[in-house]
């Protein structure tokens, strides 16, 4: 049986059980204990599991990122909420210094069975220090695993997941999501951290995505089946490890590719899927991968602003309308 | 309790391992058969020697990149410690890690760190792990007096002082942040500083092998009765550079002959105290020869150990699924 539940319900299901199943599994972050978390994520663990196991920390993030490395180094599970994804520039050392190497500078003597929670993008006005889309970030460092569930159904049946891996795992929620629906079932399940899910199958174009990108990539798919435009949505769920077989074979089938995140264009993943393509199946592409992505400046806050420079879904009409059309200069 | 006899001849081995192994390593790295960085601790062995004399193997350490001493101390194999310098598979990280990254979590040695207070916060986890599973282990952390004026040691103190965990933060002031002088870095007396997180604090003579085990079975005492964290603020010296090729422009020859001298020297100092408590020079000298041959054995083996094979490259990066 199916339920519709929300985004951050479902992530407090996932939570719960898995801190049923192991008592080696704690939460630790900012404000997740009484206060629930600032997304209420958290909320009502501190009454199930109580303050050793809610654990709840000063502001410091490089700190208890850094505790959390080692106590994941000695027997626990720790998951670690990052309230903000750009609180990660704070704690960058801890993840990316310590968590992303430690097996690999001990010759593989330790294991960092380590998840940290955190969410980002913009779209509420919270300016270039709350609003920013990480993902390339982690990504580009070897060592980490990259997570950014799209829907309830796959965030709680990744994070289940990222707490039983045992490698160090960022999960990347949005903000705008928390307060999306879904269906989840009932009964318990898992979903395996590297594969793709195509959300909507087409024939036409293929438009490459994830996290909350992909409820506009289906927006725009919905409003394009109408023009008689078949688009293919891909929910790559995670990025490392990246699922390039679903990838490349999206890109054979239709030929055509626009790859769709709310982070920078500059460096992001878009011209990394984009690379991929080209050097694995140039012959098969009709035209050249296109990108829709944010602007390369700070989010302002001003929503004029923010609008123009976040992708929306009238950017990813426009790409997907320039892939199907004969004019090579469109954009 | 102070160190009985054969106790602080058991330290006194440890020191000379320390010692003879970093002479070793120096020598090595001037042949060119260690590369990259190196950082001897030598002129920092009874801090060392004494505070791992007063742990568990079962109890966690953390040190910095001038951790050998400690790692030793704690029980890694010297033969894995050198061939790990030398980049070998045979190293403790199978030539992944390197002189700044000795790891082995069988002795509790959750590494080396090369980044300058990271290993406080590290510590402070596995203390807090140790406590979530009801374990009476505790958890060392060795730092630099610069480390003192990071961020992670502020945070990782503060960690440690708020959730009262079983964790001994070990501080090395050998007056140098790297190559400048504490009068330059800091206003504050670093016990002082510590203090101020709420949490005990003592000062100790870093070159007394003996009052460096008496400070730190106090602090693991407290640690495993659930009494919280201690600092420690052990005054010491190194002897040789920051690294290898360091120009010591910082400091004087008049200086650092002083501490290398009868009176502050930890080794010097150790073997005349036993001879003191009327210990037959003869005993030691058969001790010295000891850890000389161990040493020997200890490079030939490391010099005889393999490089990685390539095909080592994508291995020890993720654990695969089960």
């Amino acid at each position: 049986m199916m339920r519709e539940i929300y985004y951050n319900q479902a992530l407090r299901e996932a939570l719960h059980e898995e801190m049923n199943r192991d008592p080696c599994v704690f939460v630790m972050g900012e404000d997740i204990g009484l206060y629930g978390g600032v997304f209420k994520v958290t909320e009502g663990l501190l009454a199930a599991f109580g303050p050793q196991r809610v654990r709840e920390t000063p502001i410091s993030e490089n700190g208890f990122v850094g505790a959390a490395v080692g106590a994941s180094m000695t027997g626990m599970r720790p998951v670690v909420e990052l309230m903000f994804a750009d609180f990660a520039y704070v704690a960058a050392d801890s993840i990316f210094n310590q968590a992303a190497k430690m097996r690999s500078m001990s010759g593989g003597r330790v294991t960092v069975p380590l998840v940290i929670r955190t969410q980002q993008g913009g779209g509420r006005g919270n300016g270039a220090q709350h609003s920013q889309s990480l993902e390339a970030m982690f990504a580009h460092i070897p060592g980490i695993k990259v997570v950014l569930p799209s829907t309830p159904y796959d965030a709680k049946g990744l994070l289940k997941s990222a707490i039983r891996d045992e490698n160090p795992v960022v999960f990347i929620e949005h903000k705008l999501l928390y307060s999306t629906r879904g269906l989840v079932p009932d009964d318990e399940y898992t979903l395996p951290i590297g594969q793709a899910d195509i959300k909507r199958p087409g024939s036409d174009v293929t438009i490459i995505t994830y996290s909350r990108c992909v409820l506009q990539a289906l927006a725009v798919a919905t409003q394009l089946a109408e023009e008689g435009i078949d688009v293919e949505v891909l929910d790559l769920r995670s990025l490392v490890p990246l699922d390039r077989n679903s990838v490349l074979a999206s890109a054979r089938k239709t030929g055509r590719v626009v790859v769709v995140h709310e982070a920078h264009r500059f460096c992001g993943v878009g011209a990394e899927i984009a690379a991929l393509i080209q050097e694995e199946a140039w012959d098969e592409l009709h035209a050249p991968v296109r990108r829709v992505t944010a602007k390369d400046v700070p989010i302002p806050v001003a929503p004029s602003l923010e609008q123009a420079v976040l992708p929306q879904e009238h950017d990813i009409m426009a790409a997907v309308r320039c892939l199907m059309s004969d004019n090579k200069n469109c954009s | 309790m102070p160190l009985d006899t054969p106790q602080l001849l058991a330290c006194y081995r440890t020191m000379l391992l320390i010692r003879e192994f970093e002479e070793r390593a120096v020598k090595l790295y001037k042949l060119g058969e260690i590369k990259g960085s190196l950082h001897p601790c030598v002129g920092q062995e009874a801090t060392a020697a004494g505070a791992c004399f007063a742990l568990r193997r079962d109890d966690y350490l953390t040190c910095t990149y001038r951790g050998h001493g400690q790692a030793l101390a704690k029980g890694l194999d010297p033969k894995e410690a050198m061939a790990e310098l030398l980049g070998k598979v045979t190293g403790c990280s199978k030539g992944k890690g390197g002189s700044m990254h000795f790891t082995d979590p069988r002795v509790g040695l959750l590494g080396e760190n090369a980044i300058v207070g990271a290993g406080v916060p590290i510590a402070a986890g596995a203390a807090l792990s140790a406590h979530m599973r009801g374990s009476d282990q505790v958890a060392i952390t060795f730092f630099g007096d610069g480390a003192v004026n990071q961020g992670l040691f502020a945070e990782g103190a503060n960690l440690a002082a708020v959730w009262q965990l079983p964790l001994i933060l070990f501080c090395e002031n050998n007056q140098y942040s790297e190559m400048t002088p504490i009068t330059a870095t800091t206003r504050t007396p670093l016990h002082v500083r510590a203090a101020s997180y709420g949490m005990p604090t003592v000062e100790v003579d870093g070159n007394d092998v003996e009052a460096v085990y008496e400070v730190t079975q106090a602090a693991v005492t407290r640690a495993r009765a659930g009494a919280g964290p201690t600092f420690i603020e052990a005054h010491t010296y190194r002897l040789l550079g920051h690294m290898m090729g360091d120009t010591e422009v910082y400091r004087t020859k008049a200086e650092v002959a002083e501490w290398r001298g009868e009176q502050r020297d930890p080794i010097k100092r150790t073997r005349a105290a036993l001879l003191a408590r009327e210990v037959s020079s003869a005993t030691l000298a058969i001790i010295e020869a000891a850890v000389v041959a161990t040493i020997n054995e200890v490079e030939q083996f490391a010099r005889a150990s393999m490089l990685p094979d390539v095909s080592e490259v994508y291995e020890d990066i993720w654990v695969a699924a089960a």
